[in-house]
């Protein structure tokens, strides 16, 4: 892959920036050039905006068979987290145990080396989740 | 619009062909098709071929062309093209071929699905199976397809106490009729413990609560209902054919245990074919991984929600219950060639409502339904099908 493909994403993977229909107010990540729920009202004034980094986890996975880049990495924990704002993100949960993840558990995004490109190819960054000790202790 | 009928079906055996290439399943599958329609090639005037991605698995694109050249049909200069919808891409061609009898425009038509997938290493079919999700923003992260199938699974047992022993019974009953079905991939019957204990592929899903990586082809031929008697005794009609898409990443959906696309479209299904589920004799669901089977049996209105298991459990899902399910071993013990399962799950239901399904025969089967989806029920296409 040549470098482009990884650049143009950078904003949103390296800081977690979506987009707000100001119609409707409905919060999208990833971004979204169209709201579903307005349609062609909200075409040309989808808003950026900044998601907070904070959520839960809504579901998850241990991946013991891995797709391309990720062979040693595994066995990691995959999860769709809920954040406060309205969307969804799937991401990888690191710096806890598997037997440790349950639904419900409050993480914060940080940002990470997600894979490379082979050993001389882009190195890719962006976020992943870790536990909200903070959260967790409250 | 027209009605449309089925006059002729077949498909080669699922499984791991290193004999035989794309090419190669691709016509054996349509020939048995115009063999049993009693035609020949030059009667089609139309090809729609489903096919997820030969361009991934053997670095061939222009399918369409291909498989009508290789039938013997360069020079009769129809036109001939491939369909793709992931692993529902079988049934999106026999949709589109649905609609091109149905509107008239053409009389004769092939509809195939094909897909040739062990010429590759695993864990790049594993990657190129990943395609049917959010590549950018599920995939980029580390997601497999089986992850994010194991995370509906999850969300699953969360919301309704699913256990993993009833969840294993499914797979457990597409063995049992795989074993009744000498096409399919895999022949052998297996324990709730076989489930438990295979390979762990996304926890809480194991290998044994995955659909196999195989090779194959289906074809069936259509014509106007009003001639189909003219091709065949017993002509199978096309009651319904139904088609509905929701978001493609599982974030962006409201729910992890439903399936919107399913609902919408076997809802339209139901409308079309003038049926409800009571009226069905058997089904073909989608059980790429069990969890699909389970959302996919409650979103067709087959079950409650949280409870599919309970049909499980009490027996009805056997091919002599009251409910027969994937009575050809579904994608799981049939085998599971994307491109060419919606195509194959129509050919046993074909089989089924001629009374030509063998050891495996659901008695008195006039109404049949087909599920198949693509990626995770992102699209939901159904078929009905019933005896003229």
């Amino acid at each position: 892959m040549v470098v482009p493909r990884f650049w143009r994403e950078r904003r949103h993977r390296y800081s977690l920036i979506g987009t707000r229909c100001p119609v409707c107010g409905t919060v999208y990540f990833p971004p979204r050039n169209v709201c579903p729920k307005c349609g062609r009202k909200s075409l040309g004034k989808m808003e950026e905006f900044q998601l907070s980094g904070k959520g839960k986890i809504y579901s998850y996975t241990i991946v013991h068979q891995n797709v391309l880049g990720y062979k040693y990495q595994k066995p990691y924990i995959m999860a769709i987290i809920e954040t406060p704002e309205g969307p969804k993100i799937t991401a990888q949960i690191v710096d806890i145990e598997p037997e440790e993840v349950h639904i419900g558990m409050p993480v914060r995004a940080v940002f990470r080396r997600i894979t490379e490109d082979g050993k001389a190819g882009i190195i890719q960054y962006g976020y992943k989740f870790v536990p909200d000790w903070e959260e967790l202790e409250k | 619009m027209r009605d449309v009928a089925i006059i002729g079906a077949g498909e080669t055996k699922y499984g791991e062909h290193w004999d035989k290439s794309l090419r190669d399943l691709a016509v054996e599958a349509g020939l048995k098709a115009l063999e049993d329609a009693g035609i020949y090639a030059e009667d089609i005037q139309a090809i729609f071929g489903g096919n997820m991605s030969a361009g991934s698995f053997v670095g061939q694109d222009h399918v369409g062309a291909l498989m009508a050249d290789f039938a013997g049909l360069a020079e009769t200069m129809i036109p001939a093209m491939r369909i793709e919808s992931a692993c529902a891409s079988g049934a999106a061609a026999l949709h589109a071929g649905y609609m091109a009898v149905a509107s008239g425009l053409y009389d004769i038509v092939l509809v195939g699905g094909v897909e040739k997938m062990t010429d590759l290493p695993g864990d790049m079919v594993t990657d190129i199976l990943a395609g049917a999700a959010d590549r950018e923003w599920e995939v980029f992260f580390g997601a497999t397809f089986p992850a994010l199938g194991a995370m509906m699974a999850r969300r699953y047992m969360y919301e309704f106490g699913m256990t993993r022993e009833q969840m294993a019974l499914f797979p457990v009953i597409a063995h049992k009729h795989g074993a009744l079905n000498p096409d399919a991939h895999f022949q052998r019957e297996i324990t709730v413990d076989t489930v438990l204990n295979s390979a762990m592929v996304a926890d809480p899903l194991t290998i044994m609560n995955c659909s196999p990586v195989s090779d194959g082809a289906a074809a069936v031929v259509l014509a106007p209902a009003e001639i189909a008697r003219k091709y065949t005794d017993s002509p199978i009609k096309i009651s319904a054919s139904t088609f509905a898409n929701e978001y493609i990443s599982l974030h962006s959906r409201e729910s992890l245990v439903r399936s919107v696309s399913t609902i919408e479209a076997g809802k339209k299904a139901y409308k079309m074919a003038k049926k409800e589920p009571k009226d069905i004799d058997l089904v073909e669901i989608h059980d790429a991984f069990s969890i699909i089977a389970i959302i996919g049996l409650e979103d067709l209105g087959f079950a409650k929600k949280g409870e599919a298991h309970k049909l499980a459990e009490e027996g009805q899902l056997y091919y002599d219950g009251d409910l027969p399910y994937n009575p050809s071993g579904g994608l799981k013990a049939k085998g599971h060639p994307v491109g060419a399962t919606g195509v194959g799950q129509v050919v046993e239901i074909v089989k089924q409502l001629r009374n030509e399904a063998g050891k495996r025969q659901v008695e008195d089967a006039k109404v049949g339904l087909a599920h198949n989806v693509g990626g995770t029920m992102t699209s939901s296409i159904i078929h009905i099908l019933e005896v003229m």
